[in-house]
């Protein structure tokens, strides 16, 4: 359970996020949505532990636990995944190396066994394969010559071995054709289940036709300013966020 | 060891030397260095290779492998033109002296070097390394010890048409010692020298290589990380001379600095009239780990023919946010995060380094430098 309460932040003098109170059970998927500018890559940052955000007010409990004093490490062993709006590129870090590494710091935290080289790789490709990528993605840099839709699979791949208990998808949706969105989609939703949640962060409403929300919420002025069901995004698809920073 | 004589420090290049500026030798000077000890019982690696054994400078073949191309020490010329190579030649009294004849591949050696001993002493090994047509050599180099020492080897190596010499030199002396390498290599037609050094050790260091392309498409590599911390100072300096047509040449030099370290670099390729279809290129980038480490960078390009590629760069950087906030939001810890970084940013330097056990002392030799940073 993620429990956002009264939440502002700032970066440097400027308050970005003045007061976003949400809450999402597990086992449910939370839209939002919003204009640019509107502070929802800023929300996924602070949620996740980036540094240069000042929380001025508030507190973000998940599980219970007040993920603002963690380091951004241990709130992913915690279950936190952040999928990048921009994922970052890695020149001379392979992408295999990278990903073992950060399944077996998660797994070596959570009181599981480390995988090695093999039964990692028996693990990778069969994901990589689940999600169309080509088998020569585990042995690129990581995200380095990556096409845009590459990145956002890239960022998939990592959110299927990481097991996340709470998955927020920062605009992977985002130039990303039908065929790629619906891959995307199903890799949230196999993993869905009562333990798991996500916050899905999008510009249009037709990731929503693939993954299909429980409540969306609008961002605006770094507030939430409306929530509803899965048919607000509809709406909003029709009439776009004209007066709602008002509302 | 017979005939030793004390290290001539009239000779010592001072920093008036343009090739001397960014590094002062003038703590050597307060030093008196004596006879080298006798070292017997080394800390050898346990790399599975062919090995030659200096001691304290002197060959130890109690610990050396029986080469049929390995002969006797063979004194150098009395004058020289490098200052520290002078200082070697009226003091050399030992060194390896590898002989592959033509068609022959001698696969890998290990020239190992180790120092230690109660007070500061000096040693001025002369090694020659000469390879015939077609020959190809691996020579991986540990140099290592303990206490105050000034090792000053010289290596003259001549690579007869279409040899090639691998020559990766893990230098980790000790932290008190003063380690300066001249290296002077003749590079035949169609013949390649690939070297690769790591600075890790030693107070002050120095590798000078001096890569003569003298025949069409020759081909030298020089490629070097500097891994440092404390007050340790380390120099890569290349002169490479493009003295026939069609030679590449490729230098990558990567520094990693901690605390208040010091690295330099300075590159300078030479082309001839006529070493037409040079290609040349050099990279240097140094990692700042502290506000208070520093790089200094001084290519040099002197170029008198006109077809060809010269290209030079340098960055001066920190560790990137954006990447180590990546890496640790998936769950990566920050020291390990870290180190993931410095090592991707070393890898084009190391790549070109293919012998696997050559690869695996680096990658070794790197991860233990981190641990102990
Ligand atoms: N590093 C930064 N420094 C200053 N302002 C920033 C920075 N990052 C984002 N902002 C500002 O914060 C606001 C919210 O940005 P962001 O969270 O990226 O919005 P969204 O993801 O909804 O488009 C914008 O006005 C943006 O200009
Ligand atoms: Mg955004």
């Amino acid at each position: 359970m993620l429990e956002i309460k009264n939440l502002h932040a700032r970066i440097g003098e400027k308050e970005i996020l003045k007061g976003v109170n949400l809450s999402i059970p597990d086992g449910q998927i939370h839209a939002i949505m919003g204009p640019n500018g509107a502070g929802k890559s800023t929300l996924s940052y602070v949620l996740s532990g980036r540094d240069g955000y000042e929380v001025t007010e508030g507190e973000v409990l998940y599980n219970g636990a007040n993920i603002l004093e963690m380091a951004p490490e241990d709130r992913a062993i915690a279950g936190i995944f952040l999928a990048f709006q921009y994922p970052v590129e890695l020149p001379g870090v392979g992408n295999a190396n990278f990903l073992r590494t950060a399944l077996n710091a998660i797994r070596r935290k959570r009181g599981q066994e480390e995988l090695d080289a093999v039964a990692f790789l028996k693990l990778a490709r069969a994901v990589v394969k689940s999600l169309h990528m080509k088998e020569d993605f585990l042995k690129r840099n990581v995200n380095v010559g990556f096409s845009g839709g590459e990145k956002k699979r890239n960022e998939m791949l990592q959110m299927t071995l990481l097991q996340p208990g709470l998955a927020i998808l920062d605009e992977t949706d985002s130039g990303l054709d039908i065929d790629a969105l619906k891959i995307v989609a199903d890799g949230v939703n196999a993993l869905r289940s009562e333990k798991f949640s996500a916050l899905v962060i999008t510009h249009y409403q037709r990731l929503l036709d693939h993954i299909i929300p429980d409540m969306v919420h609008v961002l605006a002025g770094g507030r939430i300013v409306r929530s509803g069901s899965a048919a607000l995004a509809l709406e909003l698809e029709e009439h776009g966020y004209a007066g709602l920073e008002a509302a | 060891m017979p005939g030793w004589k004390p290290p001539d420090m009239t000779a010592l290049p001072t920093r008036k030397l343009e090739a001397w500026r960014y590094t002062d030798l003038r703590p050597l000077t307060g030093i008196t260095f004596a006879t080298p000890p006798a070292l017997s019982a080394p800390d050898l690696p346990s790399l599975d290779l062919p090995r030659l054994v200096f001691l304290n400078g002197a060959a130890a073949p109690e610990f050396s492998a029986d080469l049929p191309f390995a002969g006797a020490f063979v004194p150098p010329d009395a004058e020289d033109v490098l200052p520290l190579a002078q200082i070697n030649a009226a003091a050399a009294r030992d060194g390896a002296t590898l002989s592959v004849p033509a068609g022959q591949d001698a696969g890998a050696l290990l020239l190992f070097a180790q120092a230690g001993g109660e007070t500061a002493f000096a040693m001025h090994p002369r090694h020659r390394i000469v390879l015939g047509e077609g020959a190809h050599l691996t020579l991986i180099e540990i140099a290592k010890g303990n206490g105050e020492y000034w090792h000053n080897p010289v290596f003259d190596i001549a690579l007869a048409k279409g040899a090639r010499l691998e020559h990766v030199r893990v230098q980790q002396e000790s932290e008190a010692a003063f380690s300066l390498c001249t290296i002077r290599a003749e590079i035949g037609e169609g013949a390649a020298y690939e070297h690769f050094t790591a600075a890790i050790g030693a107070r002050i260091s120095r590798t000078e290589i001096h890569a003569t392309l003298v025949g069409e498409a020759a081909r030298a590599d020089v490629n070097a990380v500097e891994l440092l911390r404390g007050t340790q100072h380390a120099d890569v300096t290349t002169i490479i001379r493009h003295q026939a047509a069609g030679c590449p040449s490729r230098q990558v030099v990567k520094a990693v600095l901690a605390d208040d370290a010091r690295g330099v670099f300075q590159g300078r390729v030479e082309v001839a009239p006529g070493a037409q279809k040079t290609d040349a290129y050099q990279m240097t980038r140094a990692l700042l780990l502290s506000p208070r480490a520093e790089m200094d960078i001084k290519p040099e390009l002197e170029i008198f023919a006109d077809d060809v590629k010269c290209s030079h760069g340098a960055t001066i950087g920190a560790l990137d946010d954006e990447q180590l906030f990546y890496l640790r939001s998936r769950g990566i810890d920050e020291l390990t995060a870290r180190a993931m970084l410095v090592r991707a940013f070393l890898d084009d330097a190391l790549a070109p380094v293919e012998q696997p056990q050559a690869r695996g002392l680096l990658d070794e030799a790197i991860e233990s430098w981190w641990r102990r940073s």
